[in-house]
């Protein structure tokens, strides 16, 4: 199996020796082996994304209730100590800005954060005020991304945001769609744009993006964040009720959530899938899709074979 | 294949089914003992129905409406909210039926009680205490918490479907204008918890059908009955 994330020699080596010492001294201190997690960069600049990142659509909106806003933030605190970055939200998903900016009060504002957030109304004269909105529900002075959520009103959008890059008040600009929504019109933006990112539903049944968007964005270079890579749920359910496949510890799989995970980040051209959750033990599964080996192609067919056949 | 067909119940889904049983229990704790105040005068409201006072219409179309307008507020605007962009207008949605019920029943007096005078009268009066009894007790046996239950007068699903008991209770002719957003939020809710997978999605959905099945043979036998006099 091939690593397929891009791992620099340094950091290869310096993985390596890590790993070594680790082995070495793991009998006399008990402690786990410093891993590295994988990364790929954004085409744009070069900065190095974990590939797995945290949805934010439903797992978040709790509202004000005071206990799940303290089991999101031990869900962020988990997804921090393991190594991610990128969080995702939109002024769609209801109180979820709310509870991310609770929960980065309290974990002290991590350096490691990367904020992504859409904008979604369908009047771009208020664009602005909404994505000021939302940086003061998440409590940062800046975002890194803005994506102009399910395309909505993108010709009045994308120039804001293209703007607000130009004036230092926003790092990244992106577009957004889900279930394979508009993917005509998304290709049109992403060769007549300079995009960074794009966000499209990609997992091991819906694969349609593979045929122009996925190949578009590495010839554009293009970031890609992809959504629904369990199906809201749906189909991490359906396959959970079958044994884990003999194979899948050769891919470093321990568990279904990570198979699902790692078949998505192993396309050469997805930078981050975003999977969502308000449980510690699924964010920290979800994080291990990032560590260890990735499948190569001639595995990624044996995946989706296996799975469409359960 | 057009853009609004790819869109399924689950996508308007916007947050989970244990949260909307949470944003009951905070809300339950939040307005006690308002629950038994509520409880209480509903169950006086048939009595009050069937009782001789010229004026009782009035009463019970004032007391449906200070229900509905206190949900619009108290629950829709105030705790709902905070989860969907959309209770804002359920609110409006709540806040039109008050008003309607002010207008029709208290200030025109169009709810009418009187003897009972067809089975409909008879079903209106078990849908009502279904709403006020069983309804809340289904949610508890179908897995959510005693703090979690939703109660007659103070939250949105009991309350509409006993609003269309009531209704049907009235004599004269089928009050439609009272009904229409009643089985509408039923239609909403029931569909939102199937989104959701509640257990008791359904129940909504099978009390606005039968309302509205039994209002209609209402208004087909009375049509039938003006006929025949004519």
């Amino acid at each position: 199996m091939s690593r397929a994330a891009t791992l620099s020699r340094r950091t290869l080596l310096s993985s390596l020796v890590a790993a070594g010492a680790a082995s070495v001294l793991r009998p006399l201190t008990a402690a786990a082996p410093p891993r590295l997690i994988l990364t790929r960069p954004i085409p744009s600049s070069g900065e190095r994304l974990p590939l797995v990142g945290l949805g934010s659509w439903i797992t978040f909106n709790v509202g004000d209730d005071p206990v799940a806003r303290d089991s999101c933030t031990d869900v962020m605190r988990a997804f921090f100590h393991d190594g991610g970055r990128l969080i995702d939200s939109s002024p769609m998903y209801g109180s979820s800005q709310e509870v991310i900016g609770y929960g980065l009060r309290k974990l002290g504002k991590p350096s490691r954060l990367f904020s992504a957030d859409k904008v979604w109304i369908s009047s771009g004269g208020r664009g602005p005020s909404q994505i000021e909105d939302s940086r003061r529900h998440w409590a940062i002075p800046r975002f890194d991304l803005l994506q102009v959520h399910n395309v909505l009103s993108w010709e009045e959008h994308l120039p804001t945001l293209f703007s607000m890059k130009a004036a230092g008040r926003l790092r990244y600009v992106g577009i957004t769609t889900s279930e394979g929504r508009r993917h005509a019109e998304i290709e049109r933006i992403m060769r007549s744009h300079p995009l960074d990112f794009v966000q499209v539903t990609y997992n091991i049944l819906d694969r349609e993006v593979e045929n122009r968007i996925l190949p578009l964005a590495r010839e554009r270079k293009i970031a890609v964040i992809t959504n629904r890579p369990f199906r809201q749920g749906s189909l991490i359910r359906g396959v959970e009720r079958h044994p884990l496949p003999a194979w899948a510890p050769e891919i470093d799989c321990a568990n279904w959530a990570q198979l699902l995970l790692k078949f998505i980040v192993s396309h050469p051209a997805v930078t981050c899938a975003i999977p969502a959750t308000s449980r510690v033990d699924h964010v920290r599964e979800n994080l291990g899709a990032a560590y260890g080996r990735l499948p190569d192609e001639a595995m990624r067919r044996r995946m989706v074979a296996h799975v469409e056949d359960l | 294949m057009p853009e609004w067909r790819t869109y399924t119940l689950s996508d308007l889904q916007s947050f989970s089914l244990q949260t909307y049983y949470r944003l009951f229990e905070l809300y339950n704790a939040a307005i006690w003992p308002g629950q038994i105040v509520a409880l209480g005068s509903g169950l006086h409201l048939p009595h009050w129905g069937s009782g001789l006072h010229p004026r009782r219409g009035r009463l019970i179309a004032a007391i449906l409406a200070g229900c509905w307008l206190w949900i619009a507020i108290g629950f829709h605007a105030t705790r709902y909210s905070t989860l969907s962009w959309v209770a804002v207008y359920f609110a409006w949605g709540f806040g039109i039926e008050a008003a309607l019920l002010i207008w029709a029943g208290v200030i025109r007096g169009r709810l009418v009680f009187g003897p009972r005078v067809d089975a409909i009268e008879g079903a209106g009066r078990w849908i009502f205490f279904f709403a006020l009894l069983v309804q809340p007790l289904i949610g508890r046996l179908l897995g959510r918490e005693w703090r979690q239950i939703e109660i007659f007068g103070v939250a949105p699903d009991p309350t509409a479907v006993a609003t269309l008991g009531i209704l049907l209770l009235a004599t004269g002719r089928v009050r439609w204008e009272l009904i229409a957003l009643p089985v509408l939020w039923c239609a909403i809710s029931g569909a939102m918890l199937a989104a959701m997978g509640a257990p008791d999605a359904w129940i909504t959905l099978v009390a606005a059908l039968l309302a509205v099945t039994l209002a209609a043979w209402r208004t087909l036998a009375r049509r039938r009955s003006q006929r025949r006099a004519i």
